[in-house]
């Protein structure tokens, strides 16, 4: 066995470390968490021009080739540094699934633009009556000659107000099972027809509602075969899970334990001597290692051929989950002074202890609830029979 | 990053996984109670793969890695074997480490491997160590005595203190006549805190075989029993509970092999990553035999059906070096230094 990521792996991660120092400064943090849109059309551009959009992709795409190891290495980075990545998550699922489902013609139009970081993608599979039930969805392709009209609404289109493209999924047929009369497209979002509002979230990111009223496009919008969505979906839903790294909980558990060692009580002994501070830290520090090595097992899974599918479940809900509840107890830990937020004077650990806590809660729901999580794992895991839902 | 097994251990995994399976059902667990020991099991064992694999080859033992001890490990605390192979090879590494004064007695367990050799965890109060695992048995006891680190040779008395996971504890003297001091001062202090980050990650080990075990035999009983009209596991709640359990006991694994790992080739990781180890195994053991034993409903608290042999002794066995939340103190110490002036 060796848990180290490799040499290459290290290598990459220095080279990721550079570009970081050169090209993301905190202003760009800095207004990222304060609009709430984790998204910054200059990063994501320099990112893109580096190729890393394409990190794994065939060179016959310009891509890089890199293993699933060097991937960990570049998502840890993104994540410690504090990057806005919501961008680059989301236009690599779309891309993946274009290059695997569309037609040559489309994949020449949108995939350069894309990998180079011109263009951003937004997720629209989500409504306001079908979550974790995605083939219930009620937003409708009807086709008119040469066209498809668009109507219907999306809930958590994410970055849908400074992305270029809505990965959107609708029904064109109801005579057959739910599964079955889904179409998905590539919907730009500057079509006449398109209403974006704001959503705030309690973890300080901003998503969107957006509504299609009458939108028109072309067929050549159209991402694999009518009536086969589902499918196309499933596709995209493979990268949406598949390889992890560090998460935020490792960025804040440093900065938590520097704070500690430097801050000192009113009665002069040190945060960090407290003992209620200390195994709180110690046992935050276990659960994110644990969190870690659940992480790099997707990468291995990955590297050796396999799809990740129960190990992605598993870190998925571990690190939520155990993230969720170690931000409570750090949120506790730091007393009175734990609800002060980032700005404020005093506000401990720079406020990001409180922002974890809210940020925490999200990660549970989102990409797959932790609730779903669990049935992967007692069905395909376990080899449960399959509950009622 | 390579998360599989050699062929070497593969081969040894799957040797002691089909002699435990095929020698120690949970009859002879049973069995083995209250003593908590089986002399035939642990002499047939130890023809197998004694503790003495973890002494180094130049030294006349098998060369095995911590790694390879603590998947051997893994299938004695799957199987519940009631035999004394972790604290024994904790003692026999640490008795390999001492230099001469150790070394007649090594060469004695070399030659009869499966004379128990056992350690004391915890110091010696007035020369007495309280409820050393497999005290009742061993035949020789490496632990602290003050500043000394000692090892006494005498039988113990074969009878074990009633206790919850139906160990082996007995109180054994540390002094007497057939004591010899194997380091004092500061390289005593090391070598103990180095033998028990070993016997951390070995415990670790055992206790993800244990709990992954108890989690089988959970899952088995979620999948057969029928309530109205269905297979229990069809219904979410012991689904979830389950698919949580299995989690805990998935991540436990690579961190108790992580650390093992480190002790070889990350060293200085390897004591907090040993601590860490037993303070996630504890938690990951615990909560799938908890939650495999409330999966039996009623049956889970008969002493007929097996889950509560390994419900006991979940709870059981890491107390064997004290209050697990004194591990985390422990771990803080390790990460962030002592405390200032303390």
């Amino acid at each position: 066995m060796d848990f180290r990521l490799g040499p290459k792996s290290d290598a990459f991660r220095a080279e990721v470390r550079e570009f970081l120092d050169e090209h993301l400064d905190e202003e760009t943090i800095e207004r990222a968490h304060r609009t709430g849109t984790m998204h910054d059309k200059a990063f994501h551009r320099a990112i893109g021009e580096q190729g890393w959009l394409a990190a794994t992709w065939p060179a016959e795409y310009g891509g890089q080739e890199r293993d699933p190891f060097e991937m960990t290495a570049l998502r840890d980075e993104l994540r410690l540094a504090g990057a806005p990545t919501d961008g680059m998550g989301l236009s690599v699922i779309v891309c993946q699934t274009i290059r695997r489902v569309a037609t040559d013609e489309q994949k020449a139009d949108f995939l350069p633009r894309a990998l180079a970081g011109r263009i951003c993608m937004s997720l629209g599979y989500s409504e306001p009556d079908s979550g974790s039930d995605v083939a219930s969805i009620k937003t409708t392709a009807t086709r008119d000659g040469d066209e498809w009209v668009i109507n219907g609404q999306k809930m958590f289109t994410t970055l849908a107000h400074v992305a270029d493209y809505v990965f959107l999924l609708a029904r064109t047929n109801h005579d057959v099972p739910k599964h079955k009369g889904l179409t998905m497209f590539l919907v730009p979002l500057d079509s006449p027809g398109i209403e974006i509002q704001p959503v705030h979230t309690v973890g300080g990111e901003r998503t969107n509602a957006t509504f299609y009223n009458d939108v028109r496009i072309s067929e050549h919008y159209r991402i694999g075969e009518v009536d086969r969505g589902w499918d196309v979906m499933t596709v995209a839903l493979t990268f949406e899970r598949g390889g992890f790294g560090l998460s935020e909980a490792d960025r804040v558990w440093e900065q938590a334990v520097a704070w500690a060692e430097g801050t000192r009580r009113p009665d002069g002994t040190r945060v960090i001597d407290d003992p209620y501070v200390r195994e709180r830290l110690a046992t935050m520090r276990t659960n994110n290692e644990v969190a870690r090595l659940l992480a790099y097992r997707t990468s291995f899974v990955a590297a050796t051929g396999g799809l990740p599918g129960v190990e992605g479940s598993m870190h998925k809900l571990f690190y939520a989950e155990s993230m969720t509840s170690d931000a409570a107890e750090l949120v506790d830990m730091l007393g009175a002074e734990g609800v002060v937020q980032r700005g404020e004077d005093g506000a401990p650990v720079d406020g990001w202890v409180e922002h974890l806590f809210r940020h925490a809660a999200v990660t549970t729901i989102y990409g797959g609830t932790s609730e779903m999580q669990r049935s992967i794992i007692a069905e395909r895991g376990l080899g449960l029979p399959r509950s009622g839902r | 990053m390579d998360l599989n097994l050699t062929d070497e251990q593969q081969e040894l995994v799957s040797a002691v996984r089909s002699f435990l399976t095929d020698r120690c059902p949970s009859d002879v667990v049973r069995a083995s109670e209250p003593l908590g020991f089986d002399a035939g099991l642990w002499d047939a064992f130890c023809a197998m793969a004694g503790p003495t694999i973890g002494v180094p080859e130049k030294l006349g033992g098998g060369g095995a890695s911590l790694l390879d001890l603590e998947l051997v490990c893994e299938q004695i605390g799957g199987h519940l074997a009631p035999v004394p192979f972790v604290e024994a090879a904790v003692a026999c590494r640490s008795l390999s480490s001492s230099g001469d004064p150790g070394g007649p007695l090594l060469d004695g367990l070399l030659s009869e491997p499966t004379r128990v050799a056992t350690v004391a965890l915890r110091p010696a109060v007035d020369g007495v160590a309280r409820l050393v695992p497999f005290g009742p048995v061993a035949r020789a006891v490496v632990g602290m005595d003050g500043d000394d680190l000692v090892v006494v040779e005498a039988v113990g008395d074969g009878v074990a203190t009633a206790n919850l996971g139906s160990s082996s504890l007995a109180d054994r003297s540390l002094r007497g006549p057939d004591r010899t001091v194997l380091a004092s001062g500061e390289s005593a202090r090391v070598a103990h805190a180095l033998a028990l980050d070993e016997w951390r990650t070995l415990m670790s080990g055992a206790l993800v075989g244990l709990g992954e075990a108890a989690l089988a035999i959970g899952v088995q009983y979620a999948k057969d029993r029928v309530q109205f009209g269905q297979p229990i596991g069809s219904f979410q709640s012991i689904a979830r509970d389950l698919a949580d359990a299995a989690t805990l006991v998935d991540g436990a694994r690579l961190l108790a092999r992580e650390a093992a790992w480190a002790q070889v080739d990350d060293e200085e990781q390897f004591a907090p990553l040993a601590s860490m180890a037993l303070q996630f195994a504890t938690r990951a053991a615990r909560r799938a035999s908890n939650v495999a034993l409330h999966v039996h409903g009623g049956y889970g608290f008969t002493l007929e059906y097996d889950i509560q042999l390994y419900y006991r002794r979940a709870q059981a066995w890491p107390l064997r070096l004290g209050d697990p939340r004194r591990g985390a103190a422990d771990l803080a110490d390790a990460l962030f230094g002592p405390v200032e002036g303390a």
